[in-house]
């Protein structure tokens, strides 16, 4: 059993080893994936040492004091928290061993290729063909909303392999290498004026069957890890007191007291709270979860900071005034980084739009909640024993 | 802006224990037909249940030390018997006496009522006015040659009072003995916590201390606590509607099938994880006194928005059965309605909030 002491001794002979002041960043994190500090509720050999997960704070804590390098897991985030859970349970040994490092140190960036233009919610209705060709697979089509598509070596992607089955059975899960011919990266510029995603066109890639993830047909189960995952991601983060967009506002409120009316202070006063009791719900679930009771709440917060960064953000410009009606720069830009909370009140209340759509519309976030924790019936199927080249569309 | 260290929001397995035994005692004795009948009589307090709770299970000494003959527990202990007496609507004054009147009589130092009260044979009733805030202003009485004179109205929980803890304008509380003084029921929105007029007469006043820093404490507490009721009856409320929605048929489909009925529930579910999580941090700021202010202004701010909105969905969603005298849903509305005014509105308490984290008026 690896307790934190073991694991305080091991964190110290990395950085007695490899001194962060004398080490070049990348050696040093290759050195630490492979002394298993890496993630340490992983398996020895792939970056851990099947420690209990709650004791990483041990080895980060650590770290940290020693003014180690990270591995700036905001930008690999895609990496990080939906493909590695997804290649650690379905990879094949060749896979995890080829994968796993890179991607954890940074030097290999992941997207994925899940969303299209035909299949947004209804993501099980995706249309991208991928065809068998001697060992290879022939993947043709468009994919959608990907961040760092521009920036990635991978992608984990999910493509029909079955036109003739219902649309949940004939997915398979591949990893895509995004530098292969045939791919092709375009940025889709949003309503802010800037592009943080692109479309990805796909057009007769060919992918090893080697790069397959889990079995033909079976690639609907395997992204549910993929995106179960995502959501633990969501608001697993602890918040201090006016974190977040309710922060920027009090701040203008409290500099700025020639903005001040009636009206906003009673609405600022009901956002206020209305973020103090999420923020409150979510330090409940994550004391739930280190309890290791883990509560249905997760399906909701994300409902929730939708709803109030966008009514927060709507308020701000309009407290604003005058200056609420200027916009920093429409210029077209691909920032490598997404700050929600980031630019003016402008930017926030647009950007914020789209809290209610990505990873999950609210709309169907409310089923999940009304289904899943509530048991209420699921709505009206009528598409589950149509094979998917007969559905409409 | 000061944070506390994080607030403990869960329950204990011995507040769930303590949750487990309420709960069981008010299935087995406080009925919604029963409630609905006694709002109706003479004898609108269940007594027999009070007794229970507060001699045989020692409920009302929770927040009074064990040196002064209670419990020595922690307003999160008291926080768990209200969630539960909130699913039951019960008409008992455990709020009243074993919490806001409680808190009074601790703020002015030791005295032999905190026994009495602890030991259940005393109930005794803050006489400020039940609508009045932390902080907010309140009646009192005149004090002449030692005894008091006035009249005092929307004193909850005075009808079922022995004892009455009366501001004078002398700026002291005293305790007045209730058949000393004059206690009138007032005809109330929520028959099951109802408000009295109460009229002192030359009445005889025993002095306990000042009467500002004890009615604010006592109001905080009181407040603070209310949302756990709140939390009680929000999720009671929850709980039935979404059972109704999935028994009740109607166009040969289950009603709780409609996907417009279903993310209203959703969205109620929401309001209540939202609520739990401010009525245990309130419940926890006044147990270790940190953050106080903050954590009872929030949830108050909060917890009546959700408890009513809760009650009107599903008084609503229950349709026409959920409009009838003989549908427990009534009792839950008008308790809702009745703590949205109770210990400050929602409104008073964002203004309280504005001075406390610096958001200032215009």
């Amino acid at each position: 059993m690896t307790d934190a002491a073991e694991l305080r001794r091991r964190t110290q002979e990395l950085l007695a080893a490899f001194p962060p002041s004398g080490t070049d960043r990348l050696d040093f994190l290759r050195a630490r994936f492979d002394a298993g500090l890496a993630w340490v509720h992983y398996p020895e050999g792939l970056g851990g040492l099947a420690a209990p997960r709650a004791l990483q704070a041990v080895v980060d804590a650590e770290l940290e004091a020693a003014g180690a390098p990270g591995n700036d897991p905001r930008r690999i985030g895609i990496g990080l928290g939906m493909a590695a859970p997804t290649i650690l349970q379905y990879g094949t040994d060749e896979q995890k061993r080829r994968l796993l490092r890179p991607l954890w140190t940074g030097e290999e960036v992941w997207c994925q290729l899940f969303s299209e233009p035909g299949a947004g919610s209804d993501l099980a209705a995706l249309g991208t063909r991928a065809v068998r060709d001697g060992e290879d697979w022939v993947v043709s089509g468009q994919k959608v909303w990907t961040s760092s598509a521009h920036l990635a070596r991978w992608a984990i992607l999910i493509a029909r392999t079955d036109p003739d089955v219902p649309k949940h059975r004939g997915i398979t899960y591949f990893v895509c290498d995004m530098t292969d011919p045939g791919v092709e990266v375009r940025p889709l510029r949003q309503i802010t004026g800037e592009a943080e995603f692109n479309e990805v066109f796909l057009t007769d890639v060919r992918i090893p069957d080697s790069r397959r993830l889990g079995a033909v047909g079976d690639g609907w189960r395997v992204a549910q890890t993929t995106l179960n995952n995502e959501r633990v991601a969501i608001g697993g983060t602890p918040v201090p007191r006016e974190g977040g967009m309710i922060g920027k506002v009090a701040a203008t409120w409290r500099e700025r007291p020639g903005l001040r009316t009636h009206d906003t202070h009673q609405r600022l006063l009901g956002l206020w709270v209305e973020a103090e009791v999420a923020r409150l719900t979510g330090v409940r679930l994550r004391q739930q979860l280190a309890a290791g009771q883990p509560g249905p709440e997760g399906a909701g917060m994300k409902l929730t900071f939708a709803r109030l960064n966008q009514e927060i953000s709507g308020l701000e410009v309009e407290l604003l005034g005058e200056e609420g009606l200027l916009y920093d720069d429409w210029t077209m830009r691909r920032p490598e980084l997404v700050d929600f909370t980031g630019r003016d009140a402008g930017y926030r209340y647009l950007r914020s739009k789209g809290n209610s759509i990505e990873g999950g519309t609210s709309e169907v976030l409310l089923n999940i909640v009304a289904e899943r924790v509530l048991g209420l019936p699921a709505e009206p199927r009528t598409d589950k024993d149509v094979a998917w080249k007969d559905l409409a569309r | 802006m000061s944070d506390r260290p994080e607030p403990a929001l869960l329950h204990s397995e011995d507040e769930e224990a303590l949750r487990a035994a309420v709960r069981d005692l008010l299935t087995d004795h406080c009925d919604p037909a029963g409630v609905i009948a006694r709002s109706e009589s003479a004898a609108v307090h269940d007594v027999p249940l009070w007794k229970t709770l507060s001699e045989a299970m020692g409920l009302a000494g929770l927040l009074v030390p064990e040196a002064l003959g209670g419990q020595g527990a922690s307003h999160r202990e008291a926080a768990v018997v209200l969630e539960e007496l909130g699913r039951a609507v019960a008409p008992v004054p455990y709020l009243t006496s074993a919490v806001v009147a409680t808190e009074a009589l601790l703020a002015c130092g030791t005295d032999d009522l905190l026994g009495d009260l602890a030991s259940a044979t005393t109930v005794a009733a803050l006489a400020v006015g039940l609508h009045v805030a932390p902080g907010g202003a309140f009646a009192s009485v005149r004090c002449e040659e030692g005894t008091l004179h006035g009249e005092l109205t929307g004193i909850a929980d005075a009808s079922a009072a022995d004892v009455l803890l009366v501001p004078a304008d002398d700026g002291a509380l005293y305790a007045v003995r209730a058949a000393d003084a004059t206690v009138v029921p007032q005809v109330s929105l929520d028959a099951t916590r109802p408000v009295a007029r109460v009229t002192l007469d030359g009445a005889p006043g025993r002095r306990l201390g000042d009467a500002a820093p004890a009615v604010r404490r006592a109001l905080r507490a009181g407040a603070g606590l209310l949302a756990s009721e709140q939390l009680g009856l929000a999720d009671w409320l929850l709980t039935e509607t979404v059972r109704h929605l999935k028994e009740r048929r109607q166009f040969n489909r289950q009603l709780g099938g409609f996907q417009a009925l279903k993310h209203r529930l959703a969205r109620l579910w929401l309001e209540v994880a939202g609520l739990r999580a401010a009525a245990r941090n309130a419940a926890d700021a006044l147990a270790t006194g940190a953050d106080t202010d903050v954590a009872v202004a929030v949830a108050q701010a909060h917890a009546a928005q959700v408890a009513v909105h809760a009650a009107e969905e599903a008084l609503q969603l229950h349709g026409g059965i959920g409009m009838t005298w003989e549908h427990p849903v009534h009792l839950y509305l008008k308790r809702a309605k009745a703590d949205s005014i109770a210990y400050g509105t929602a409104g008073s308490h964002r203004t309280s909030l504005a001075a406390l984290v610096d958001l200032p008026a215009p």
